[in-house]
Order: structure tokens, then sequence, then C-alpha cells
């Protein structure tokens, strides 16, 4: 079960047990729903945006461990960052889950997001890394609104 | 031929791809409800037919083409006998169940049902038997009601008749449930039903591979299955209908070989079920579910039944001595399939750990959300068996479950 242990990295694992910013933001001026038909994973991105600057940011929802940790890791590196920061770092991630598992990627720039490399390995498990940066862009898109993977 | 053991390893080389290692281990095969997998004389009758036998039917005065129309409805005489229908012509052949749900939400509903009418169905049941009627709903303002469960998955018997009521015009109900495999009392809901003038489809997709199905005995007026399940092809389905309901039912599509005569005045439909198979149907595909009915018949599908009654027995056994395992759904009579959740461990995760072992479950809602609903869980992981399936395959997915288990611990 090593290719297990390589997707599953402790990092994984504890942010799945223990979700960073995992709570209702009440006065959020942004949030949208995110939703995984196929596994039936749901989750709610609530965030404020002030100035062009994410100053808070937080998640809630059910999913499997990849969908929670990469929700708890995403709204960890979202506070402060601005709108293109936040854009650039989703192309970063959305490259490295969706490279073909025989490629070169280089992890430098994306920091402890990283520990979402072995993801390729496992083309079924792709959107349940991305729901949550799906979701994050359809919040600050508009309002409101629903974010699908499909 | 009840009592007759099943001689499982050499059933299991009737599969060839039981050989197939997976992520290199053997494969364990356990998502047999969601599609079975072929046996070799499946596979050899499709190809011997295209090779040797293919030509359109109902066509050509050529032999070849007497050759294919007359395999085509030997398949319909082959369902004809495998499910208990009186007549061949209450076989109409469609794509899957699903297709079927949608020709009779088309034809025998939209023609009987008015705004206000009602149709019953129950908790358990597969999307493919409940949005046909949301939709029908949308189209003639009909009504949706459905019959609850119990906590072990068991249809409320008393709520289910009192819901038959006045206004109800269809009793749409699984036969067996693909989520968690509750065995509905099918005689003795029909028998309510029919007594109040109600018409009765039955989604028979999980219990023809499975059980043994009388449609006559059983005196529904539809009862529908994917050839897929049975062994057979994926691409051909049963429509099993009544044949005095079918001949009163206005056509599905239009097409060729569904009319008598066609003027562009006028057309007159064929009679059943030709009125229902419009357009060059899947051939081939039929041919391999008459091939997968023989196979059937040959090991006897009492034999099959009891088999995997072996194998439910053993993994609720197994299953059931892993802690934080909770079963979900204990219905009075399951069919062969156990649908369950890890403590603190999501179904998606449990999926993908057992892949690695080269254990295939299915893992998700089952096509089932209003279900996974009612038991609290976003989705399960479901582990079906088959007559394939062996007690050291599922000690394996025990085995599985236990260092998953220590992985996310």
């Amino acid at each position: 079960m090593d290719e297990l242990r390589e997707l599953y990295q402790a990092t994984i694992l504890d942010h799945n047990r223990k979700p960073r910013n995992f709570r209702v933001i009440e006065e959020a001026n942004h949030h949208a729903d995110g939703h995984n038909p196929i596994c039936g994973d749901k989750l709610v991105v609530f965030l404020n945006l002030t100035e062009g600057r994410v100053t808070d940011v937080a998640f809630q929802g059910t999913g499997c461990a990849i969908s929670v940790a990469s929700a708890s890791l995403m709204t960890d590196f979202a506070r402060g960052k601005t709108l293109p920061e936040i854009e650039a770092e989703f192309e970063r991630f959305h490259q490295m889950v969706t490279s073909s598992p025989n490629s070169q990627i280089d992890t430098s720039a994306l920091g402890k997001l990283a520990v979402f490399a072995g993801v390729r390995e496992f083309p079924m498990r792709v959107k349940c890394a991305t729901l949550a940066w799906h979701t994050l862009r359809a919040a600050l898109d508009a309002d409101g609104s629903v974010a699908h993977t499909e | 031929m009840g009592d007759r053991a099943l001689d499982v390893a050499s059933i299991r080389k009737d599969f060839p791809i039981l050989e197939r290692e997976i992520r290199g281990k053997p494969l364990v095969y356990l998502d047999t409800a969601a599609s079975a997998q072929k046996p070799r004389a499946v596979l050899e009758a499709i190809q011997n037919f295209y090779q040797n036998s293919y030509a359109n039917i109902h066509r050509g005065v050529y032999q070849l083409s007497a050759g294919a129309t007359e395999l085509y409805e030997g398949g319909r005489d082959d369902v004809q006998r495998f499910i208990g229908a009186k007549d061949r012509r209450e076989i109409v052949f469609v794509r899957n169940a699903t297709e079927a749900i949608n020709l009779v939400a088309h034809t025998w509903a939209e023609k009987n049902l008015e705004s206000g009418d009602e149709i019953l169905i129950t908790a358990l049941e597969h999307h493919a038997n409940i949005v046909p009627w949301q939709m029908l709903g949308e189209r003639r303002g009909t009504k949706l009601r459905v019959a609850p469960i119990d906590a072990n998955g068991d249809v409320v018997m008393e709520s289910f008749e009192a819901l038959l009521g006045e206004r109800t015009k269809l009793l749409a109900l699984t036969h067996v449930s693909n989520a968690i495999g509750t065995i509905n009392p099918l005689k003795k809901m029909i028998e309510l039903a029919q007594a109040r003038g109600i018409t009765v489809l039955v989604d028979g997709a999980q219990a023809v591979p499975h059980t043994r199905v009388d449609v006559a005995a059983l005196g529904c007026d539809f009862y529908v299955f994917s050839g897929h399940k049975l062994y057979g092809p994926s691409g051909i389905g049963v429509l099993y209908g009544r044949l005095a309901m079918l001949e009163a039912m206005p056509p599905f599509m239009g097409g060729g070989d569904m009319i008598e005569t066609v003027s562009f005045e006028q057309t007159r439909y064929a009679g059943v079920p030709q009125r229902f198979e419009a357009g060059t149907p899947d051939i081939a595909g039929v041919v391999g579910l008459s091939a997968a009915i023989r196979y059937v018949e040959g090991i006897g599908i009492e034999a099959i039944e009891a088999w995997e009654q072996t194998l439910l027995a053993h993994a609720n056994r197994v299953l059931g001595a892993i802690p934080g395992l909770r079963m979900i759904g204990n219905a009075r009579h399951k069919a062969g399939l156990v649908s369950f959740v890890l403590d603190g461990i999501h179904a998606h995760d449990v999926g993908t750990a057992l892949d690695q072992a080269g254990i295939a479950v299915r893992v998700g809602h089952h096509c089932a959300q209003p279900l996974m609903e009612i038991f609290g869980v976003p989705a399960t992981v479901r582990a079906s068996f088959s007559l394939y399936n062996t007690p050291a395959e599922i000690d394996a997915l025990a085995a599985a479950l236990g260092e998953t288990r220590e992985i996310f611990g």
C-alpha cells in the first residue's frame, strides 16, 4: 500500500482529522456552495474580501480526506492573499494534480500544497482535491453560487 | 436444482477477466451489483455472431438476415422462459432498465395518468425509478408519493398500505434495493395494489440475476431489468409488460420496424412488441443476453442464490467483527450485498484504499441519494457478491479494511 501512503501524506491525514478554518463566518461578504455529485461531497466556503484582499476565509462541509484536507490547506493559504495571487496558485495546483504521473513537475512554488502531488496518480480523485478551489473561485466570482466539479 | 452445490473454482474459469491482476494483486471483483463480469459463453456468442452470422433483422430475404432474425427472436423466447412470461410478445428489448421505465412513463403513463393522480414509490428506489416519475409530474401534474422504510431498511407496510389511496394509479417499486440489499415482499405489495386497481411496475435490475423471477406468478403489469447485471453485455435490457397493457399503449419512438404501413399522410403502427422497438436494435446485445441466460440456467438460479446467501452470511460474520464498521441496512430478507461505513473514514477514501489491494467495490450514494439521507450518511461502501466470488475474497476485503483503518486511524 505504498502508493496509498504517497497519496495520503501525514499532512493530509492531519488536516482531515483536524481541519483548520472549519467554521462559519457569519458576516462573510462572499460565500459559495461546492458539490461533487459523484461522491456526494458538499462544502461551503465563506470569505471576507476587503480591497481586493482575502481578510478571512473558512469552510464547512463533509467529504473525503482529500477534499477536506484540500479545503483546510487552501483556506490556510488564501488568507491575506490578493485575487491574482489566489488565481496563480490555483493554476499551479491544478496543473500539479492533473499532470501525467510520469511527467516532471516542480512543486517548489506550491509550499505546503505540494502534499497533493500524489493525487495525479489517482485520476478519479482529482475532483476531490480541486472541489474546494472551484468553490473558492465561485465565491469570489459571484456570491451565493454553487460550484460543481462536473 | 436448488440443492446443487456450486463449483465456484470451475465457474471462475468461465470468466476470463478474473485472471487479471490489478496493481499487482489478483482482481477481487465485489461490484457485480453495478455490473456483472462476462463469462466466456457470452463473449464467444457475440464474437461468433459478428464473425459468422451477422446481418440486420426483420428485413432481408436472404439467408443471413433470416438467421440473424432467428437468433434475435430466439433471445426473446429465452427471456420469456427465464422470467416466466406467458407470451413472447410481452418481452420488449430496450437498452436497460432505465430506458424501460422511461418507456412506460412516456407511453402508458402519458396516456392514462392525469393531473393530481399519484404514483407511489418506496424510499429504496434507484434514481432510475424516481426521476422519470418526477419528469412525468412536470409534464402532467402527477404527484409522487414515497412509502417510508424503517431503521433496518424494510418498507413500513402499514404506511405503504395507507399510501395506496384513491388517486394512486401506479405503484413503481424495486424488487431488490441496489444500495442496501432489501428484498421487498413483492407478492404481498403487488396484491395490495392490485386489489385497489393500481397498475404495478417492478424494477428488477437487482433481482433477476440473483433469484427466481416469475412475472406471471407475481402478477405485476411491468417488470424491467438490464442485461449487463445478468452477465450479459451492456446496452441491452428488457421491458416485460402484460400483453393487454402493451397492446393498449401508444408507441415510444417513431421510426423503422415499429410500423405496419407508412404514407406521408398516415402511419399504422405495428403490433407488440415491434411497436416499441423502433430502428435497428442491439442485435448482438440480444445474442449475448441469450447466451447469458443459458449460462445462468445451466448453473441454476436457485444454486446461485444459495451461494450468494452463503457469501452474505460470511460477510456479515467477518465484517461484523471489524471495530467501527457500521452496516447500513439490515432488512429481514437481503440480497447478497453489504453496504457499510467505517467510523471517521469517508467511503471514497476506503474505495481508493481497497483499490490498492486489487479489490473493486462501489463507493458513493449508489444513485440513491434520498436513501442515503434517510440513513444520515453521504456515501457508503458497497460490496456485492456473485456466483464467482469466494469467502476468501471476503476475507481479503476484511483484511484490507483492517489496513485501511490503520492508515486513517
